[in-house]
């Protein structure tokens, strides 16, 4: 939530009052507050950088290393004051966070440094504000492809094969590393040259030669010295399906490599010449014949494995072919356009050479391109990036700002609802890790449920329960459930419909966590974490630093890891170990497994 | 022709004083609204020095011109509850807020209605609760101007809710409280008949007891 909402929630509160002659059930008790009232100043030392700031500041953000009690392993004693050992430059735009509630990058910092800085301090960058998002972005874009780049050059090097190769395999290296031995290079030389013959025959073929005796028009030397060309074109096709066929062969995935660029040039390149064997001497389809040949032209492209330039060309086209897409299409619309415009313009006129609106199409493009389109370029690369950003990246950004921040919020409640419907034992650990707001906020939130004695739930347990509903109580459900939960679910009290609901509820709520996050990205995984179900915690008899983990806010490790482990199919606690970092998470994660195939069994 | 002159300047002047409003609330968001001094405000109201100083650096974090314009305070309450739609019942409650009625509320205002409502007496309390259901101002507090309340209420609930909101739930909410309220039958509740019958009311006197301690 944003920070100065912090400031209007006991005024939102005190507004309550006016909900009270609406109600028809008593309000529920305010939660304590325990805090004084008067306000004190923190010192925070960073490098030696003193900074000074409210308590109250800080604690805007009960989910960050400021805001909660983690800075308590920062305090000094001797000294009074906090002291963190990190770039006090960054500590800046951190703490400016805290004080005005937006976050902003700095342009002249590195991506990654202050990547860091914000894990460290628990914020998640999906706040930084508007004005900076853009810029972030594309940063951290660019600098996660230039590291992609540089893994791949990485591994492509010239590592030492392993031991117990194939034949396949160090044949496959060869031609991806021709520097790996001399036969490769020699394979690799010999191929561009049979490239670069091939491409200048083509071009060679339509120079004109002088005339044979008794002729006395200008022939092109393709057709004088056919037979040699043919020759030359032979060869050179022989060579390259030759390669073809042995690239094919030392694949590792054969269809990958099928589907590669690089293979379809090369298919394409050697194409024409066996459409060429096969097509009869008849006139008609050797017109169409000829176009074909135009294709052999391709054989240049084959250059691009010879040269990283020609490669990295290729990946510029592909990282901005939705703008120069775009570009192209604004071009066509133009050129229609325009060319419309000539050929009813000049319709009457005798003689004019707009026989049709394609006829005119020709004139329009060249005009565009020899004046228009070096203005049209500059003018439209100055607004283009501006106006895409704002109209779309931006929007989208913050649509998705507003979706998570809602789900949070929302989620949030839920589950202190859940924890407050339970036993108060287990829950009064967790009630601690919550911030006092979030306290407050619940406290609003339950009040208004009071007033129109109705109950909030998310959208997967109001479709259930509208189900469970018109289908009639599937107690079966409920009782293995709540025979798995042990005794602690006494708190069911007296309404047999409300633990069903609950149950229902939690069989939802465990369903839509695992699901959901098998869904999503990382970035939201991050807000999507305390929805993972609470149920987990009382069936595992977990310790308090389970609990802890559970109501957390930064075991974003947990949602991750929670997605690749499919749920085993015992409900014992000997679940496949999967890998995690720290045993606590590991439990979290058997936690949600272990949920997840409860309500896979009970469901049968 | 004289004719046509005329209409066409009287469009100008039509045109200027819509230029000339939104020049003036340019020139009001530009401008910063100071409240009074902190004496004063500790004298009105029932809070203490510190806590003025608390509240009021909150406010000023939050709107640094000072002021609080409906759209503004929608979107702030509307934070609280992501669940439903709380613009209509924020709208409400900004009309309650601002007594001034200049379509923004001041931190004087903002304090002012806090101090009702933390540790005003119950008569007051009572009494801004009666204002903030009297949406016209009259008065009186008649069937169509709770409705609107309640519906406003229902709607911050948003779509997702057990049990799901089936019929007409507000118009029930709105007949069981007419029903409370209005001693007379004479389908208005006025501020004596509402305060009398809020005071009958032990829920309600209850969960007023524990609203006592909410700051």
């Amino acid at each position: 939530m944003a920070a100065g909402v912090a400031t209007w929630l006991p005024f939102a509160r005190a507004a309550a009052v006016g909900w009270l002659p609406l109600a028809k059930k008593t309000m529920p008790k305010p939660p304590v507050d325990n805090t004084s009232r008067s306000d004190e100043i923190l010192y925070v030392n960073v490098s030696g950088v003193r900074f000074q700031t409210w308590k109250n500041t800080l604690d805007r953000y009960p989910d960050t290393l400021l805001g909660s009690s983690e800075k308590e392993f920062f305090y000094n004693e001797d000294t009074q004051e906090y002291f963190f050992d990190r770039d006090p430059e960054m500590f800046r735009h951190i703490l400016n966070f805290y004080r005005t509630g937006k976050l902003h990058y700095p342009r002249h910092e590195c991506i990654q440094a202050f990547d860091e800085e914000l894990a460290f301090y628990g914020i998640v960058p999906e706040i930084i504000g508007d004005c900076c998002m853009e810029e972030y972005r594309d940063r951290k874009k660019e600098n996660q492809e230039r590291l992609a780049e540089d893994t791949e050059a990485n591994e492509a090097s010239d590592a030492p094969l392993p031991p117990h190769s194939t034949s396949r395999e160090r044949l496959w290296r060869a031609f991806e590393n021709p520097h790996t031995s001399t036969m490769a290079l020699v394979f690799y030389y010999v191929t561009g040259f049979f490239i670069a013959v091939s491409v200048i025959a083509n071009v060679v073929e339509t120079v004109p030669c002088r005339p044979p005796k008794g002729s006395v028009k200008d022939l092109p030397c393709g057709e004088k010295y056919q037979l040699a060309f043919f020759c030359m074109d032979t060869a050179c096709v022989l060579i390259f399906t030759f390669e073809y066929l042995m690239r094919l062969f030392a694949a590792p995935s054969r269809c990958k490599f099928m589907r590669s660029v690089m293979s379809v040039i090369d298919v394409v390149a050697i194409m024409p010449y066996y459409i060429g064997l096969v097509m009869p001497e008849n006139e008609d389809v050797s017109g169409a014949f000829v176009t074909l040949r135009v294709f052999r032209v391709f054989r240049i492209f084959k250059f691009s494995r010879h040269s990283q330039g020609l490669r990295i060309l290729g990946y510029t086209l592909k990282s901005c072919a939705s703008e120069l897409g775009f570009l192209l299409f604004s071009l066509t619309m133009a050129i229609i356009i325009f060319a419309t415009v000539m050929f009813y313009a000049e319709k009457g006129t005798k003689g004019s050479t707009f026989t049709s609106i394609p006829a005119s199409f020709w004139y329009t493009i060249v005009t565009m391109t020899t004046l228009g389109l070096v203005k049209l370029d500059s003018v439209l690369q100055k607004h283009w990036s501006q106006v895409y950003h704002q109209n779309f990246i931006r929007l989208k950004v913050r649509l998705a700002r507003i979706r998570m921040a809602k789900k949070g919020t929302t989620n949030a409640f839920l589950q202190y609802k859940e924890d407050r419907d339970r036993d108060s034992d287990s829950t009064a650990l967790c009630v601690k890790n919550r911030s006092a707001f979030e306290h407050q906020h619940h406290h609003l939130l339950h009040c208004l449920e009071k007033t129109t004695n109705h109950e909030f739930t998310d959208e997967m347990n109001y479709s259930e329960l509208c189900m469970t509903e018109s289908v009639g109580f599937r107690t079966s459900r409920s009782t293995s459930l709540s025979s798995q939960q042990g005794a602690q679910n006494n708190s069911t009290g007296c309404c047999p419909r409300r633990a069903r609901r609950r149950a229902a509820m939690r069989l939802a709520n465990s369903t839509v966590s695992v699901s959901r996050g098998s869904v999503q990205e990382l970035d939201t995984l991050h807000i999507k974490t305390t929805s993972i179900p609470p149920q987990t915690r009382s069936s595992l008899n977990a310790q308090a630093d389970d609990l802890k983990l559970n109501c957390g806010e930064q075991d974003f490790t947990a949602a991750i890891i929670s997605i690749p482990t499919p749920p085993a199919n015992t409900p014992d606690e000997s679940l496949p170990p999967s890998p995690a970092p720290i045993p606590g998470i590991l439990r979290n994660t058997r936690a949600t497994a272990y949920t997840h195939d409860t309500v896979k069994i009970s469901s049968l | 022709m004289g004719a046509v002159v005329g209409t066409l300047t009287m469009q100008t002047k039509q045109r200027r004083p819509s230029r000339d409003k939104t020049d003036d609330e340019l020139e009001m968001t530009m401008v910063c609204h100071r409240p009074e001094g902190l004496d004063q405000l500790e004298a009105q109201t029932n809070f203490s020095k510190q806590e003025l100083q608390i509240l009021y650096r909150g406010f000023k974090n939050e709107c640094p011109s000072g002021v609080v314009n409906e759209e503004t305070f929608k979107h702030i309450y509307a934070q609280f509850f992501p669940h439903g739609d709380a613009s209509m019942y924020a709208h409400y409650l900004f009309n309650a807020f601002d007594t001034t009625n200049n379509g923004s509320i001041k931190f004087k205002d903002f304090v002012m209605g806090l101090s009702i409502l933390l540790r005003g007496t119950l008569r007051e309390k009572l009494e801004w609760t009666f204002h903030l259901y009297d949406i016209n101002r009259d008065g009186y507090i008649n069937r169509e101007e709770m409705t609107e309340i309640v519906r406003a209420i229902y709607d911050m609930m948003g779509k997702y809710t057990y049990p799901a909101l089936k019929g007409d739930v507000p118009q029930q909410h709105v007949d069981a409280f007419f029903q409370k309220m209005d001693k007379n039958k004479d389908g208005v509740v006025t501020l004596e008949e509402f305060v009398i019958a809020c005071q009958e009311d032990e829920t309600m006197m209850r969960s007023m007891q524990l609203f006592e301690n909410v700051m």
